[in-house]
């Protein structure tokens, strides 16, 4: 397998003359850096890399996911509910250089720190998730959106049945957790302090390590 | 698509670390199962042409054979590869399906065999993609549609022979709807074909003027009015004849109801109603009016040739089937005239002694000029009506010939499906006499065998060696089963010869059974017939014998083809089939094992 060791974005544009503009084919193709690049900043293996890139290259051919596709995608797996929210933040969280597109790197360096990072790590990346304006505090404001996205995925059809008022109470009992200075916002350190103490917590960022 | 549901799994679990600092209650342990993530590359080898693929992509759909433990079925463990010994071009296909999550259709192969090939390799025809799934569903409806008309036009056509025990109603019904079933039906058939010639020249020539032979009136009759008895008599008959095959007909139909409301009982209906009515109304100037017009019914007469023409059958069928065209047509146009035949009387008003004088007067002129008949007795005189009239011919040509190629191509399409169904007639009965043919010479092998006491446990000597030296092990194997069903049986296999002989008569009937009990009781009529002469069954096993090595080498394949035969659509009707041709099945079935 042949891969460029220098990133590329190659951008095929056609004139845009009246007469070819129906023929206009803008087609963006993306390719990724070397896969030893790519091994140092993430911490996969170079096995699990070839295998992540095969599947992101035979659903996005063209290198790169856009929120729509996104969206898409991840609805799939919540056929009940409108994940349609909570896919535009996720989108936003792995866009980390917010050009409205994911990547490869992207992906991989999401995944890597999700799969392959410290505890800390993670909670920065899902600190990262809730910060809607990446202003470094939460508000109740975005953890109320957060909130509803996710309880939105749920659908209409739960038991018990969901009620109006659940996304604000469950907003009200993270910051009673989360909160230690009572000031209204969650900063990054009262956020990771808060979730070291929770044990729960805890004991399930071990889900993460056997995804890939 | 589970292609795409598969790769992005691990993507859609990881981002569930966003919902671990919210959850208010622990979540639960990840299920244990480890996918290797070496992933290796399988080899699959497909009549020889070899394919390798991820095992990943083969295990994105599960529930296949490539992707389910099916395939450890075709492992060859000393290739270390998976053999299939099937179409390798149609399995490009089929990987393809697992790469792309589309499945698409190839063109150029037949319908029948893709669906083989799906059906082999568990995917539903439902995972054909969008773009190819129109041409599939329209190839396979068009086989579908053509093979329904094969077992239509076999049951409706000269079939198999009526259980001897059909009624006189079930014999004379056949006989009207296939009048090649027997010569008297076949008479039947053009006789009344001649009278409907008959009864439609006359009505033609009855309205002929006739110089009479004494020059005494100037004025020329029709020869109806100078020879009314003879055409009186000729009408009386052909109507008798008229009568008489629609009461048999009626009496015959199966149902009825249904007859009675079929197009062709309501034409006879119409052919011999005129008359009877002139007979019963009296003959006063009243009615006589009316009388005249009832003669017009007569000549629909000459509808009932569609029982004779399948041509004229076939023309009915596009007519009504192109009902919506024709319609349209008749819309389009009467929206034309009406038009046009307006604008014509407003355009001509002013001009004196019009012949314009009212508009449904202005249709006749439309009508002429839109089918460019163009008659002359109605012209615009104005400038303006020209104009119109002119405008009026051009689109007259444009609004009738837009639907007559739909109608056409209906036609075509139409008749082109009969002939095709003639000739499959043809082919179907040529193959069945093959299949009949290596049948009997399976059995006249076996038989052929135990007449050489091959079948002897004490048999010995160079004799039998010499006939067991040419069976193939299929064949051994073969005689050995059949030997086996005889044991158990306590029966024998025999040819018709020794049967016929053994039952000391011959009993009429077309059909000829090659595998009979020496030892049985006369059967029921259906399974045992053997042929009406003796003479031609004797010839018929010497050449038999003689030919038997060759066509059992043959018969191998023929039983396949009798498998191939037993696996289409509608197994029932090929037992009528296969009957004639001495169906032991059948005959074993109506034997018991009786004390020898």
């Amino acid at each position: 397998m042949n891969w460029d060791s220098w990133p590329e974005l190659v951008l095929i544009q056609s004139g845009k003359d009246s007469v070819e503009d129906e023929f206009e084919l803008s087609t963006v193709c993306h390719r990724p850096e070397g896969l030893e690049q790519l091994q140092e900043q993430t911490k996969f293996t170079r096995k699990e890399l070839q295998v992540l890139y095969r599947g992101f290259k035979n659903e996005c051919p063209s290198g790169i996911v856009n929120e729509e596709n996104f969206k898409q995608i991840y609805s799939q797996f919540f056929p009940q509910g409108d994940s349609s929210t909570y896919a535009t933040f996720l989108f936003n969280a792995f866009d980390t250089n917010h050009d409205g597109s994911v990547s490869f790197e992207d992906f991989v360096a999401g995944l890597s720190v999700i799969l392959r990072g410290t505890v800390d790590d993670r909670l920065n990346w899902a600190f990262n998730l809730y910060d809607l304006n990446k202003d470094g505090c939460i508000t109740k404001e975005e953890m109320l959106d957060i909130m509803k996205s996710i309880y939105d995925m749920m659908g209409k059809y739960t038991y018990p049945a969901l009620r109006e008022e659940a996304p604000r109470e469950h907003v009200e009992n993270f910051f009673q957790k989360m909160d230690r200075n009572k000031d209204g916002v969650v900063t990054i350190e009262e956020f990771i302090e808060s979730c070291q103490k929770d044990e729960n917590i805890m004991r399930s960022m071990q889900l993460f390590d056997n995804v890939i | 698509m589970a292609a795409g549901l598969a790769t992005w799994l691990p993507f859609a679990r990881a981002a569930a670390v966003g919902w671990l600092p919210l959850a208010q209650q622990p979540l639960p342990p990840a299920p244990g199962v480890k996918t290797s993530r070496g992933d290796e590359v399988l080899v699959v080898n497909v009549s020889g042409r070899r394919f390798e693929t991820w095992k990943n992509t083969l295990d994105r759909y599960p529930d296949t054979l490539l992707g389910s433990s099916e395939k450890e079925f075709f492992y060859d463990a000393d290739s270390g590869e998976y053999f299939f010994d099937r179409d390798p071009d149609m399995f490009r296909h089929v990987l393809n399906f697992y790469r792309t999550g589309r499945l698409h259709c190839p063109r150029q192969e037949c319908i029948q065999a893709f669906d083989e090939e799906l059906a082999f390799y568990g995917l539903v025809p439902e995972l054909v993609g969008d773009c190819c799934l129109e041409e599939y569903r329209d190839r396979k409806k068009e086989n579908a549609e053509r093979l329904a008309e094969d077992e239509e036009a076999e049951q409706a056509g000269d079939g198999p022979a009526l259980p001897a025990g059909s009624s006189l109603r079930q014999r004379l019904w056949r006989a009207f709807e296939n009048p090649h079933t027997s010569t008297a039906a076949l008479v039947f058939y053009y006789v009344t074909g001649f009278f409907i010639a008959v009864s439609v020249i006359a009505n033609v020539v009855e309205t002929i003027p006739c110089r009479g032979a004494a020059r005494r009136s100037s004025r020329e009759q029709p020869c109806g009015e100078r020879f009314p008895q003879a055409f009186f008599c000729m009408d009386t008959a052909c109507v008798l004849i008229f009568t008489g095959e629609y009461l048999l007909r009626l009496f015959a139909a199966p149902s009825r109801c249904r007859f009675l409301r079929s197009v062709m009982s309501l034409i006879d209906v119409v052919a011999i109603l005129p008359y009877y009515i002139g007979l019963l109304v009296p003959k006063n100037d009243d009615v006589s009016g009316a009388f005249v017009t009832l003669r017009v019914f007569r000549v629909f007469r000459i509808f009932k040739f569609s029982r004779h023409s399948q041509g004229l059958r076939i023309l009915g069928y596009t007519l009504k089937s192109c009902a919506s065209e024709l319609g349209f047509l008749l819309f389009s146009l009467t929206m034309a005239i009406i038009i046009f035949a307006t604008v014509m009387f407003y355009a001509e008003k002013g001009t004196n002694k019009t012949n314009f004088t009212s508009i449904p007067a202005a249709f006749w002129y439309t009508i002429v000029t839109m089918t460019t008949l163009g008659y002359g007795d109605m012209v615009p005189s104005t400038i303006a009506g020209k104009i119109f009239g002119s405008i009026c011919s051009l689109s007259g040509v444009l609004v009738i010939a837009l639907p007559v190629p739909v109608i056409v191509s209906n036609f075509s399409r139409i008749y082109h499906q009969n002939q095709r169904a003639d000739k499959r007639r043809a082919q179907q009965k040529v193959r069945l006499a093959r299949i009949r043919l290596a049948k009997s010479g399976t059995t006249n092998a076996f038989l052929q065998y135990k007449q050489n006491g091959g079948l002897e446990d004490s048999g010995s000597g160079e004799e039998q060696a010499l006939c067991v030296r040419n069976r193939s092990a299929f064949e051994q194997q073969h005689h050995h089963l059949l030997h086996c069903l005889e044991k158990t049986t306590c029966h024998e296999f025999t040819d018709e010869l020794t049967f016929s002989e053994a039952l000391g008569a011959v009993s009429p009937g077309g059909r000829t059974s090659r595998s009979t009990s020496v030892s049985s009781q006369p059967m029921g009529h259906g399974s045992l017939l053997s042929s009406c002469c003796p003479r031609r069954a004797k010839r018929r096993a010497i050449r038999l014998a003689n030919s038997t090595a060759s066509v059992s080498r043959g018969s191998m394949q023929e039983l396949d083809m009798l498998a191939g035969l037993r696996r289409s659509p509608a197994p029932q009707r090929q037992e009528n089939h296969l009957n004639p041709g001495g169906g032991g099945s059948s005959e074993l079935r109506s034997h018991h094992c009786t004390p020898a």
